[in-house]
């Protein structure tokens, strides 16, 4: 079972590298849903169905539907828990250089929580951090790791 | 390294010794490297415990972190010491050329030391050994536990001499010590001699740091530290170790650099998902924002005149270098090649800017004028990034990773230098995996 989710993990991020580069002649690479991380592997639950996580593409900092979709789940949840505080913690992958990517995982971050805002949660609850590519999930040198690394995970505040 | 630590200069330069026949031509590659021979220094007999094997090793010793020193430039072959002839004290006294000659030696080293009374003295001599003549003559006094630094200090007079440029050898490079799986990676502010020798950790690892910069009139340091994990940008002094953090901002300052005259650092502090330039005079406090761009502004290096500023942003759509006044006035983008640029950081002799580039899944080190023409890359690699210029703009220092398999397996950090020529590209010894290195100014000017 777990082969096969990683299978189908890999296939998603082949098919979408290969669409990505199909269509990347002329465009700035990375749309905003070319190389995202759409597999379930290092996902973990703030409460049932609530997903922690959401992903980016390779230098963006755009939230896709499916991020979306786990941002307002997010929001319903912590207004459901009005003492929740939570910190969004921005990543990148290793294929940038260091300081660029304490900036992107800073802008990634901030998208999230932008998103969490116009849901109705007050800005006050929620802190934001960039870890830069100092903190892969993942530390193998593959697409399907860098897609898992580009992230922003949410977690409660102590 | 405030340590009593003074140089005696006995002989003066010998100036009457107009053109002499060895030059090293070091603007093309070293393809031809000139012969060296450096001798042992002779230790005097009259010496404090003579006897002792410490004492009587030091002269080779000495003369060992000479050669290694040469040997690394590329630009000279030391010759092996089984083939010397003259004894040492003679080869210093008065050398006979021919037998130097006969090994194919083009400069030859000599010297003597005497350590008496807690105090090293050391005299050197460069000889040109086809002209017969002298070049140079030396002698230093300082504490003995200093030998080191002499030798390094003797390695940058010779490489002045025959290059006609500074030198680089008694010089320091502070790095990020990496330590631990990658998930759980420790990190530790690290500095040691340019040669690998003297390492000593100025952190402890429980708080992330990165992207150490040393100010390049003293020794004073600027870093990122995640203490009490708010990242931030803090001054470090490596003498007393005495920490601050640089100003007061309301969110995580990073990429920082001090201005040519040590007085300002320049960094950059992100803030509700955009990242902008800001200066901070270390003595007024006084903060200057510098760029204002809906996008990433970062990596930010002055030029060694201080009048220009080059930087990093993705203010076209993808990062890119450009370059500004000083004032944050007349923005430019100088990079136009096929590709990502980034960390673009001033060489000191102001002509040129190194930077990362990444094209086509690879990572490349290369130097471009500081209009953007005349693009060069250095070396082509899985991932390399985070170049720093030695004190005499020869050189760049960067660090270097592997592709890494499954859970991290076979992933290794190292520091590497590479000539701007783009020979010589050579892995520095450290104790650990490393990061982020930033290369000192001559601690002796």
């Amino acid at each position: 079972m777990k082969f096969n989710k990683k299978l189908t993990n890999l296939l998603i991020i082949l098919i979408s590298t290969l669409a990505l580069s199909a269509c990347s002649t002329g465009k700035k690479s990375g749309g905003p849903s070319g190389d995202v991380y759409t597999g379930k592997a290092t996902i973990e639950y703030l409460a049932t169905g609530v997903k922690d996580r959401v992903f980016f593409a390779t230098n963006r900092s755009a939230l896709t539907t499916a991020s979306r979709d786990t941002l307002r789940k997010q929001a319903s949840w912590m207004r459901k828990n009005k003492k929740l505080n939570v910190v969004l913690e921005g990543h990148g992958d290793e294929r940038g250089t260091r300081e660029y990517n304490l900036a992107l995982a800073e802008k990634r971050a901030n998208a999230a929580r932008d998103y969490l805002l116009t849901y109705g949660i007050s800005g006050k609850r929620i802190s934001v951090i960039s870890y830069g590519k100092e903190k892969p999930v993942n530390s193998a040198s593959t697409p399907l790791a860098w897609s898992q690394n580009r992230r922003s995970v949410t977690v409660k505040a102590k | 390294m405030k340590k009593i630590f003074y140089i005696l200069i006995i002989f003066l330069f010998k100036f009457n010794i107009a053109y002499s026949l060895i030059e090293v031509d070091i603007t093309r590659g070293n393809l031809d490297p000139l012969p060296i021979a450096v001798s042992p220094l002779h230790v005097d007999p009259q010496s404090d415990n003579y006897q002792d094997v410490k004492t009587k090793e030091l002269g080779a010793l000495i003369s060992s972190v000479v050669e290694k020193n040469f040997k690394s430039t590329g630009l000279f072959n030391p010759l092996n010491k089984d083939a010397f002839v003259q004894k040492p004290d003679i080869a210093h006294l008065k050398p006979r050329f021919e037998d130097w000659r006969l090994i194919t030696a083009q400069a030859l080293v000599t010297g003597k030391l005497l350590l008496k009374d807690e105090k090293l003295k050391i005299e050197f001599r460069l000889w040109d050994v086809a002209a017969n003549k002298e070049m140079i003559a030396l002698a230093f006094t300082t504490t003995p536990s200093n030998w080191r630094r002499v030798a390094h200090i003797i390695s940058d007079k010779i490489y002045e001499r025959l290059t006609g440029e500074s030198g680089y050898f008694d010089t320091r490079i502070i790095y990020v010590s990496e330590t631990g799986p990658r998930t759980q990676r420790v990190k530790k502010l690290a500095i040691m001699d340019q040669d690998g020798e003297n390492t000593k950790y100025l952190t402890l690892g429980n708080e992330l740091v990165l992207t150490p910069r040393f100010n390049p009139t003293n020794q004073l340091v600027t870093y990122l530290s995640y203490f009490r994990n708010l990242p931030r940008v803090y001054l470090l002094d490596i003498e007393t170790g005495i920490q601050e953090v640089v100003g007061n901002f309301p969110g995580m300052t990073f990429a920082p650099r001090f201005s040519p005259d040590g007085k300002k650092i320049i960094m950059s502090f992100a803030k509700n998902g955009n990242s902008d330039i800001y200066t901070m005079d270390l003595e007024s406090r006084l903060v200057e924002k510098l760029t204002e761009d809906s996008s990433i502004d970062t990596s930010p290096s002055y030029s060694p005149d201080g009048k220009y500023i080059t930087f990093n942003s993705d203010r076209s759509g993808l990062q890119q270098i450009y370059t500004m006044k000083s004032d944050g006035a007349g923005v430019k983008r100088i990079s136009f090649g096929d590709g990502l640029y980034g960390t673009p950081v001033w060489s000191p002799r102001g002509d040129l800017i190194a930077f990362t580039k990444v094209k086509g899944g690879k990572f490349y080190i290369g130097v471009m004028r500081s209009d953007g023409s005349g693009e060069r890359l250095l070396t082509e690699n899985f991932y390399q990034e985070a170049p720093s210029w030695s004190p005499n703009g020869r050189l760049l220092v960067f660090y270097r990773e592997t592709k890494a398999g499954k859970d991290g397996a076979g992933f290794t950090a190292k520091l590497w230098s590479i000539d701007i020529t783009g020979y010589n590209e050579r892995q520095l010894k450290t104790e650990t995996d490393a990061s982020d290195p930033s290369w000192s100014s001559l601690l002796s000017k």
